[in-house]
């Protein structure tokens, strides 16, 4: 459809920019969140404010990266703390014992939780469904379990606090934690659009159909799971570094179910959903604060009712009534026009009485 | 100390036993992973706290159960049969009814410890242990309430339906059996045992909001353990993971932190070996 982005030449670019990406809705929106989040410290530096986005952009990472493993592949994760809270004590301990910097310990933090993801993904070889998402759900719950028992070494109940920071200001983490974001989920969509991402499509459907074409699904189905678990790891690592403390709460199963319902309400599948419904929720959740006691209340109904009237997500189906495809060459059209942008077929056909 | 494992395992198994075979019936029949089955037994033992305030303990345990009972079908009818297609759809508003239903609890009865006075004070001995005749009671009731669920199953027509839609939805709606009536019942049934649990559970424990959290991962794993959509297996895997979690707490040093994490790697573990649990048959659907 399109040739790749020529950016050097910028006519190129700006007509790109006027025809690809200004004339969809979906591209146009994802274009200002992508520009409100870099310029956001311009207006405003409110340290809270500043903290809330942050936070949102580093769950926003690994709502997607459940995503990647749950949504695409579908091996649905309920453990996916295990990931996120493993790479943050991981970091934590090597920093302590160690006394390397954060930018070595979150990575390092991110490869064993890879490691972990490769083992967790073992028994999805043999389980499917139900039975491979109780499996999942069990590694962070026995992870806390052991790590109440030898507290001297994890820090038992309160967690391993004073953990160096990420960076020297607010501002400073918020580039950082922001630009990670952006290039990891630029990364996350790539790939699932890409080749792999079509298998990973293809093993969540009909796993014994891709077996009989000759793909090795055994293969890809671990490299779901490492990757997944790599990006849940990174997030892990960042959010430990930036809150100073690696806790228990981290594995808890709220933290293995958050990404699941901020990916469920934003749409699975599409890794752009996550992070729509993390930004969506997260800061709303935040926002309920004014009302501590009925906060989980108005968040639970919202979900509820959200998910009865749009249940493949909120971003699907609020595209699907705001873009259509062509239904000649397939290229999707903002629902203003008449006639589609690329072939010039028009949209809307009315219904005409046909004269006998 | 066996025989304290035997006497609490019982009891124990006895709770668990209700849940996990109401969990296995609305899985197994309507297809719903119900993340809110515990919070229903959460809010039976919260409605029998309300109403024992104002009437006697049969009336309020009625209506109790006919409350939930009420929630559960509501919830069904509502919000889970519209979205049977989307499954993780239906996981998170299962989590969300769950949490709604959490939520309401704290606003009504705050946060405090609550407790339920128990029908029988005082304590018996039984095999040299010192244990609760309240205890013996809710085992008791378990004992009759499973036999009346399993005599149900077993011995009519609609229990008939409801097994077959449990093993095979396509082979039971071949053979003329109504999947959606079959799914009322399942749903009704299986919140009517966990609302049962909740009323066996309320003298002898305390009440709080989050009491919902560590029966339902027991109650998961008892399930998966047993094979989903096998009752008897269920009801094994609950008996199993009692005794395993009665075992830890009573034997190793600093159990109580790992009774869940006990329960769920003896999962992992059997899992391993026999990937569709214990008596589990492969669904038509994923065959």
């Amino acid at each position: 459809m399109t040739s790749p982005l020529r950016i050097w030449s910028l006519p190129w670019a700006l007509r790109y920019l006027k025809h690809e990406v200004l004339a969809l809705p979906g591209r146009t929106a994802a274009l200002l969140f992508v520009l409100f989040l870099l310029l956001f410290p311009l207006f405003s530096q409110d340290p809270y404010l500043l903290r809330v986005l942050t936070l949102t952009a580093l769950f926003a990472l690994y709502a997607a990266s459940w995503d990647l493993l749950s949504g695409y592949t579908g091996q649905v994760s309920l453990g996916h703390a295990f990931f996120f809270g493993l790479a943050g004590y991981a970091s934590a301990i090597l920093g302590r014992e160690l006394g390397l910097p954060p930018a070595l310990t979150i990575p390092s933090g991110a490869l064993l939780a890879t490691l972990a993801g490769v083992l967790v993904g073992l028994p999805s070889l043999r389980l499917r469904g139900p039975y491979l998402s109780l499996v999942t759900l069990a590694f962070p719950i026995i992870a806390t379990g052991l790590i109440f028992l030898f507290p001297r070494f994890t820090g038992g109940e309160l967690g391993l606090s004073g953990l160096p920071r990420l960076g020297q200001s607010r501002l400073e983490e918020y580039y950082l934690v922001v630009g990670i974001f952006l290039l990891s989920v630029l990364f996350l969509w790539k790939l699932a659009g890409s080749r792999v991402g079509l298998f990973f499509h293809a093993i969540r459907e009909d796993e014994v159909a891709v077996r009989m074409v000759g793909v090795n699904t055994v293969r890809y189905k671990l490299l779901a799971f490492a990757v997944s678990a790599f990006f849940a790891g990174l997030s892990g690592g960042l959010h430990a570094h930036y809150l100073r403390v690696a806790g228990p709460d981290s594995l808890s199963l709220f933290n293995s179910i958050q990404p699941v319902i901020w990916s469920v309400f934003g749409g699975i599948a599409t890794i752009y959903g996550p992070v729509a419904g993390t930004f969506l929720l997260f800061p709303f959740l935040e926002a309920l604060r004014v009302a501590e006691e009925l906060r989980m209340l108005a968040f639970a109904l919202l979900i509820l009712l959200v998910m009865r009237f749009l249940p493949q997500g909120v971003v699907r189906g609020v595209l699907e009534r705001l873009e259509e495809e062509c239904p000649r060459c397939k290229v999707k059209n903002a629902f203003t026009r008449k006639a589609c942008r690329a072939c010039g077929v028009p949209l809307h056909l009315e219904a005409r009485e046909v004269k006998p | 100390m066996l025989s304290a494992i035997l006497v609490n395992g019982l009891v124990l198994s006895g709770i668990y036993g209700m849940l996990a075979l109401g969990f296995a019936l609305t899985y197994g029949v309507a297809r719903i992973l119900n993340l809110a089955h515990t919070a229903f037994y959460m809010a039976a033992a919260y409605g029998l706290f309300f109403f024992l305030g104002r009437m006697g303990f049969a009336p309020a345990a009625l209506l109790a159960s006919l409350l939930v009972l009420l929630i559960a079908l509501a919830a069904y009818k509502l919000l889970l049969e519209p979205l049977r297609e989307h499954e993780a759809t239906v996981l998170i508003v299962t989590i969300a009814l769950a949490l709604l239903l959490q939520e309401a609890v704290l606003l009504l009865f705050g946060a405090h410890f609550r407790s339920v006075p128990a029908l029988l004070p005082g304590f018996v001995e039984v095999f040299g242990v010192r244990v609760a005749q309240q205890a013996l009671l809710a085992l008791l009731f378990a004992g009759v309430v499973l036999l009346l669920a399993w005599a149900l199953l077993k011995g009519t027509r609609l229990g008939l339906g409801i097994r077959a839609a449990a093993q095979d939805q396509e082979a039971a709606e071949l053979v003329g059996i109504s999947l959606s009536r079959a799914g009322n019942w399942a749903v009704g049934l299986g919140a009517f045992l966990a609302a049962l649990a909740g009323l066996a559970v309320a003298p002898m424990a305390t009440l709080e909001p989050h009491m919902w959290n560590a029966p339902l991962l027991v109650v998961l794993a008892a399930v998966v353990l047993g094979g989903l959509g096998s009752l008897p297996g269920a009801l094994l895997g609950a008996v199993v993971l009692a005794f395993a979690e009665v075992t830890v707490v009573n034997l190793v040093p600093g159990g109580a932190f790992l009774r869940t994490a006990v329960a769920l790697l003896i999962l992992v573990l059997v899992l391993v070996f026999r990937p569709e649990g214990l008596f589990g048959t492969a669904f038509a659907e994923e065959r």
